[in-house]
């Protein structure tokens, strides 16, 4: 298989020192034709790679924040097609980026994996964090994914023994995605030592790289796990931005990732 | 089906009933998922486990709850005889405590010293919150803005009771949305705090553990029914919104193949309105939702529909795992029946014999309503009256205008 838009881009920022930064936002939110805008924004903010929600009705892992984002897209009807059909319009100007979407198992088991993997590649997605969906139930589905070229990410807790790491490293390809706390998304108590210990016994079974989300919410946080992480992910925070209405969004998403950017790209110096 | 006897034996060791089932949950809480099951293998080894839980249910439930022969309805309907397992003879009034208890004990087994819980008609809530005051436990149940305001009495019996109760705004306020916040509560506290499941749905092994804790009622009927009539029913009925009082009953008769078993979905304005919760009989996709894979009310894309039903209970858009997979090997039957059908019964069992249903339990008397007629006088149909009416008063009034 050829080389990834994720692998190229992680090796790209390792061969420069940098970590790769990973902001969220929900499809659809505020509205379906607002999304693609919003992408190339978060682009010229600085984003790495793009993770972009699929909307749920029952986001179980997800605080209040991205709960709303969820149903304001909702109330658009926005579907999985849908969001597919935003990555093939965002791929019309720009190749380069990786998207992965992240969502819930539901909505595709209901296309049915081997329809998302194949409409999905072809769309430009390259990968896909599934939040209910563990190692145990995983195998068939992945083996899908990847037949297609699509990568699975994989969640890692602080809850997560020594023998799920290594179950979820014999799936996992792209990076995976630790969980800096116990909570759900948006959560604020974030503790950057933890998390750099945690990641150090992470780095001893699984050699993908490691992106840390949850509670980031700011330069100095993300400067402070970006000392530790390979990528920085920040969901919650921009959502907030995203419901702070729709005028200038796009201009104050670049600027806040840009913020968030310069930070990081301190945090080795 | 004779090739089943002696052979059922699920879930199997991935906690799956054939398609269904599974654990389909964030990585953070499957370590305390295997922390469960481990413990829980554990506990059902353990006889003093097993004594306690026993003692408890003898002396703090009052079980066995009595198999009572429904006499005059019967002869009213003039078919089947009906006899009712009186589970709303329970402390607490319902099914649920049998549950609640054995998870309480499992909880303060594994040192857990906060217990939280989902609740839909408040049944489940108040069984909690009484097993955490008997325990000593802290408890937090989180019920939807919209059951809240359909079921106060159960409410006010859970403050006085010592819990917290929180009402969730998202999505359609009831059970489903309560059940996905009580999972945003466990993945937060997942050190501390226990999460009582109310129902056999859920990520493995909650669909087993409480059919387990909940067979005593399927296995006192059997005793019941040898003593007292001479032979097993032709059929038992039992209401199914998660499934948890029809799992109970059923299962010790999953291999006593001569009883037919019925469960009884809720069929809201009716099935061609759309508006129920009645995912089996309508044959609904399976899908993922609550950690599970199950016959899932959902649309085409694959967000859950919501879904209605006049009682709180059964207001729910998936069913435990278990009984798609009974669905699916035929073994167990499953139909609707409608609001106004329910309440039918539920008047019927007021005025024939003096006992006050709970709505849920309705569906299941109505069914038995529609069938005993078509069935000889010296047939059998046994009832799980899941639970009492107390609770239902107030919709009861205001359907029938009356302001208390």
């Amino acid at each position: 298989m050829s080389t990834s838009r994720i692998q190229n881009t992680f090796s790209r920022l390792q061969a420069a020192g940098r970590q790769a930064l990973i902001p969220y936002i929900t499809a659809g939110d505020p509205n379906p034709g607002a999304t693609v805008g919003l992408m190339h924004a978060l682009v010229q903010g600085g984003a790495d790679i793009i993770e972009l929600g699929v909307p749920f009705s029952d986001p179980m892992a997800d605080g209040p924040v991205i709960q709303r984002a969820s149903e304001r897209a909702l109330a658009h009807g926005v579907s999985l097609r849908q969001v597919i059909a935003m990555v093939a319009e965002f791929r019309q100007t720009n190749a380069d980026t990786p998207v992965v979407l992240m969502g819930y198992a539901n909505p595709l088991e209901a296309m049915g994996y081997e329809v998302f993997a194949r409409t999905g590649v072809a769309a430009g997605i390259d990968g896909v964090l599934t939040v209910d969906l563990p190692p145990e139930e995983a195998p068939e589905r992945v083996a899908i994914l990847k037949q297609h070229g699509m990568d699975p990410i994989f969640l890692l807790a602080p809850t997560t023994p020594v023998s799920r790491m290594q179950a979820v490293a014999k799936l996992a390809s792209g990076y995976v995605y630790y969980v800096s706390l116990k909570g759900v998304t948006g959560a604020a108590n974030l503790d950057v030592a933890s998390v750099a210990s945690k990641l150090a016994e992470l780095r001893q079974h699984i050699s993908l790289p490691i992106g840390v989300g949850f509670g980031i919410r700011d330069a100095a946080s993300a400067k402070a796990v970006a000392s530790v992480a390979d990528a920085i992910i920040i969901g919650s925070r921009i959502v907030q931005e995203v419901e702070q209405g729709e005028a200038g969004l796009a201009g104050r998403l670049t600027s806040f990732l840009s913020g968030v950017r310069a930070a990081m790209d301190t945090a080795r110096a | 089906m004779a090739e089943n006897k002696s052979t059922y034996n699920l879930p199997d060791q991935t906690g799956h009933f054939g398609q269904f089932g599974g654990v389909f949950v964030a990585e953070t809480l499957i370590p305390a998922l295997d922390e469960l099951r481990i413990e829980y293998e554990k506990a059902m080894r353990d006889p003093d486990f097993l004594a306690e839980f026993h003692h408890e249910l003898k002396h703090y439930v009052g079980r066995p709850s009595p198999l009572y022969h429904a006499r005059r309805w019967s002869d009213a309907l003039g078919g089947a005889q009906i006899y009712l397992k009186r589970e709303d003879l329970n402390h607490t009034g319902a099914h649920k405590i049998n549950n609640t208890i054995g998870q309480a004990l499992l909880a303060r087994r594994m040192g857990k010293k906060r217990v939280i819980a989902e609740t839909g008609a408040g049944q489940h809530g108040v069984a909690s919150a009484t097993v955490a005051a008997r325990y000593g436990l802290e408890c937090v149940v989180y019920m939807g803005a919209e059951d809240v305001k359909r079921q106060a009495p159960n409410v006010f019996r859970m403050k006085l009771l010592g819990a917290s109760v929180v009402g969730v705004e998202s999505g359609s306020k009831t059970l489903k949305d309560a059940m996905n916040e009580a999972m945003r509560d466990w993945v937060t506290n997942v050190d501390s705090t226990y999460y009582i499941i109310g129902t056999c749905a859920g990520p493995h092994p909650y669909p087993q553990l409480v059919r387990d804790f909940q067979s005593v009622i399927g296995e006192e009927c059997k005793a019941q029914c040898a003593e007292q009539i001479g032979c097993q029913p032709d059929a038992v009925v039992a209401c199914v919104g998660g499934g948890s009082n029809a799992i109970g009953i059923f299962y010790p008769y999953i291999e006593v193949l001569g009883v037919r078993l019925i469960g009884v979905e809720a069929g809201g304005f009716g099935i061609e309105t759309g508006k129920h919760a009645a995912p089996l009989t309508t044959d609904a996709r399976p899908g993922v939702l609550h950690g599970q894979r199950v016959n899932l009310m959902q649309d085409e894309n694959g967000q859950i529909i919501e879904t209605h039903s006049i009682s709180a209970g059964l207001d729910y858009p998936g069913v435990g795992p278990e009984h798609c997979y009974l669905n699916e090997i035929k073994r167990a039957e499953y139909v609707a029946i409608n609001d106004d059908e329910a309440l039918a019964a539920f008047h019927d069992l007021c005025h024939f014999e003096g006992i006050i249903p709970a709505l849920e339990s309705s569906h299941a008397l109505a069914h038995a309503k529609k069938i005993a007629p078509t069935m000889g006088r010296d047939q059998i149909l046994v009832v799980n009256l899941s639970g009492r009416g107390d609770k239902d008063i107030p919709t009861i009034a205001r359907l029938s205008g009356i302001e208390l």
